[in-house]
């Protein structure tokens, strides 16, 4: 079991999604916020699309190698005093942690931002199991007083709006005087800052994601902006790191060059304010760290994306630019996608992860625009990738039956071009005929999903191969024109 | 972006192929003319093969064995021609970019598709990178926006094209609107099966073209067009929808797309 699936209601989500007021006006701030900030970010750094390639190239060089980068990984961070535990799936990943967190007799556990740990629904197994988990990213810490789910990758609460934050706040913590004022977005802040610093104190163990591992050291890396992700792994008794392999890079330099795209394609920062390296427990005369350091590695299907053409995906370094970007992520935002993995980046993930009977409609909910494309650090092909995936559904007739017989009809008129001549032919003037000189539809029976919101234009009322083939006789007749032949009968 | 590189010595009177693309022709046969005009105004002698439909709605729906059909089709039909050209950005940059693709695991034609695809050619990135021309010598007064289509733009290259032709049409003034590069939320079936998001972004589409000020917009692709006027004419907007092309070939009498068929008015902001 990994965290819940509502993908299959895909549209259902969507429907909501675009009748829910408050959330389309959060989804409003993007057009002008994330992409306009990319944009000068990449503008501003001459070797921005030189550094996208070379991104692409060390994670296509680490994916070709990922075996040996994982022994060197793993006997790097043994040699500096932690512990590697691969886990298969989410299953595993869940029991490794919680029997960690059991071992070290822990109450509290803070965690800071993971998707690992949304994708796998490690909050709910650590609570069924005992244990307080405490998030720290302040987006996280908001959408776990609420019980709700990231709804982007890197702002895991952006479909709520300042207010709402507020209201929630007001209702959970109690003990604060009623009248302070919270109408600051920074003092919303602070606010979780102050009811979060008992729990970095008390905690017993500290979970983290990790945005690279690196081979060569045994090192694991994180970026934030708050800053709450180092009191996380160096407060408590362990620092649990919980990644998925395909997070390994081979060396610093590799990382340092990742870390260049990373944050600038996500907020359009040069690079975050916490850039955070951690390598092995606790020294004999370190000033502070963990006494113990795990790193749980996840599979989760990934292993099994590896020569195939989803190999691609797993370059991913989730820096959100292809949400961002996505006209259909900006109309319904993350939660309608219906798993941990929303916009583009989602649309290919999730059925490689979930399986595509589950996650089908998210591959075909997509115009093809390629602007995630454009803007991917490394340059992850996703239209193509969703394509595939359509490949994939038509070949297992999962494609709804609807559209396998439109298509096969379609196919079969244009398979024949002098029959489908005949057929535009009567079908512009039918339907031009139909709309008696108003120049559009207001209602089309095979085509409702277009005309609910808008007209659909009506034809001339012949085709252009018809026209142009009278032409052409009209002009045999009179004796040719040059400059103009045709073939068209 | 990828642009096409234009071949060092272009034919003197090359013999151009118009791929005229099948909502085209079945839908606004005036913009197969428009690009007609343009085309021999340029010095091209045009010829237009028998043709129905480069495959890009089977490839799209996952439907390879379809869409190959047809592509093979279209690869014979134009086979003897110089160029192949097509007033859209989407069916130029199906075959441009993805017939490669679409047999690159087939010896046999795999070669005959990358020849087929280098040769093919958007309209108005034809006739300025290949053909030289920066004066389309035509009027059309008014003010106009201009959108750019996803395909066009981020397959094909074309951003610089249509705003130079259309920089030389006198009397015409353009405006940009903000965020002419987002999609307008056609997407081929996208537009039918997932119809309620698709509105919702050409609801976005329809406010920046509207903030524009300007009374006409245009675009390179018809499917796009058709997504925009429908809104707009949802909205009983006055705003006139138009083929870059029909501009670009002075078709002022022709009425803007969704528009009413009399009277012929057309003129930008007389709608
Ligand atoms: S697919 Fe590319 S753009 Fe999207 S999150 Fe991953 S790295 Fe970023």
């Amino acid at each position: 079991m990994t965290a819940a699936i509502t993908s299959p209601a895909f549209r259902e989500n969507a429907h909501q999604a675009l009748e829910d007021k408050q959330l389309q006006a959060v989804l409003g701030t993007m057009r002008t916020g994330f992409s306009v900030k990319r944009a000068e970010a990449a503008a501003a750094l001459p070797e921005f699309e030189a550094l996208r390639d070379s991104a692409r190239d060390i994670k296509n060089h680490t994916l070709a190698h990922l075996d040996l980068y994982l022994e060197q990984y793993e006997a790097k961070v043994t040699a500096s005093g932690g512990h590697v535990h691969y886990a298969r799936d989410a299953a595993e990943a869940r029991r490794i942690v919680a029997d960690i967190c059991r071992d070290l007799g822990a109450k509290t556990v803070t965690k800071g931002k993971s998707m690992i740990s949304e994708e796998i629904g490690l909050n709910d197994h650590l609570e069924r199991e005992g244990f307080t988990p405490v998030e720290t990213d302040l987006g996280e810490y908001i959408i776990q007083l609420r019980h709700e789910t990231p709804s982007h990758i890197i702002a895991p609460a952006f479909h709520l709006s300042a207010a709402q934050v507020e209201q929630d706040f007001r209702r959970v913590h109690t003990q604060l005087p009623p009248e302070r004022d919270l109408s600051e977005p920074v003092s919303l802040l602070n606010e979780a800052r102050q009811m979060l610093r008992q729990h970095f104190l008390a905690a017993d163990v500290g979970i983290t994601g990790a945005n690279f591992l690196i081979a060569e050291t045994g090192t694991s890396v994180i970026v934030t902006n708050e800053g709450n992700g180092d009191l996380t792994q160096t407060l408590p008794k362990a620092h649990i790191v919980l990644a998925s392999l395909e997070k390994l890079v081979p060396t610093l330099d590799d990382c340092a060059q990742m870390l260049r795209v990373l944050a600038r394609s996500a907020t359009g920062q040069d690079s975050s304010v916490y850039t955070t390296f951690s390598t092995g427990p606790r020294r004999a005369g370190d000033a502070d760290g963990p006494g113990a350091y795990h790193v749980v590695l996840l599979d989760n299907g990934r292993t099994g994306m590896l020569g195939t053409s989803f190999q691609e995906m797993l370059r991913c370094i989730r820096c959100g630019a292809c949400m961002n970007h996505c006209p259909v992520y900006q109309a319904v935002g993350g939660h309608a996608y219906g798993w941990t993995y929303p916009g583009p980046m989602g649309s290919v993930l999730t059925p490689s992860l979930i399986g595509v009977e589950k996650g089908g409609h998210l591959p075909n909910a997509s115009t093809f625009c390629g602007r995630c494309e454009s803007v991917c650090p490394v340059r992850i092909p996703l239209p193509k990738l969703m394509r595939h995936w359509r490949e994939k559904e038509f070949e297992r007739h999962l494609t709804p039956a609807t559209t396998r017989s439109g298509l096969a009809l379609w196919g079969f008129f244009a398979r024949r071009p002098w029959l489908y001549r005949q057929a535009t032919r009567l079908g512009a003037a039918t339907l031009a005929l139909a709309a008696r000189g108003r120049g559009k539809f207001a209602a089309l029976p095979f085509a409702s999903g277009w005309t609910q919101g808008r007209d659909f234009p009506a034809p001339e009322g012949r085709t252009f191969q018809a026209m142009w083939a009278a032409e052409a006789g009209k002009r045999r007749r009179a004796g040719g024109k040059p400059g103009a032949k045709e073939q068209n009968p | 972006m990828p642009q096409q590189t234009a071949p060092r010595n272009p034919p003197q009177q090359p013999r151009v192929g118009l791929f005229v693309t099948c909502l085209v022709d079945l839908m606004r046969p005036s913009v197969g003319f428009a690009a007609a005009k343009l085309l021999q105004d340029a010095g091209c002698h045009v010829e237009v093969p028998a043709q129905t439909c480069c495959g890009q709605p089977a490839f799209n729906s996952g439907d390879r064995a379809t869409a190959a059909d047809l592509a093979r089709a279209m690869i014979r039909a134009f086979s003897h021609l110089d160029y192949v050209v097509a007033p859209s950005g989407s069916c130029a940059g199906m075959v441009r970019r993805h017939y490669p693709e679409l047999f690159a695991d087939d010896p046999d034609l795999r070669g005959k598709a990358n020849a087929f695809a280098e040769k093919t050619w958007e309209l108005t990135s034809f006739l300025v990178d290949v053909m030289g021309v920066s004066d389309v010598n035509a009027s059309f007064d008014g003010v106009a926006t201009y959108h750019d289509s996803c395909a066009g733009l981020r397959e094909m290259g074309v951003q610089a094209q249509p705003r130079k032709l259309l920089g030389s049409v006198r009397g015409l003034k353009l405006v940009e609107m903000e965020g002419s590069d987002v999609c307008c939320g056609f997407g081929g079936t996208f537009a039918v099966k997932y119809g309620e998001i698709s509105n919702a972004i050409v609801s976005e589409k329809a406010a920046r073209i509207s903030e524009s000020g300007a009374p006409m917009v245009l675009a390179g692709d018809l499917g796009c067009l058709m997504n925009m006027a429908g809104k707009l004419s949802r909205q009983n907007s006055a705003t006139a929808v138009r083929h870059v092309a029909e501009v670009l070939a002075g078709m002022d009498d022709l009425p803007p797309i969704a528009a009413p068929a009399a009277p012929a008015t057309g003129k930008p902001g007389a709608a």
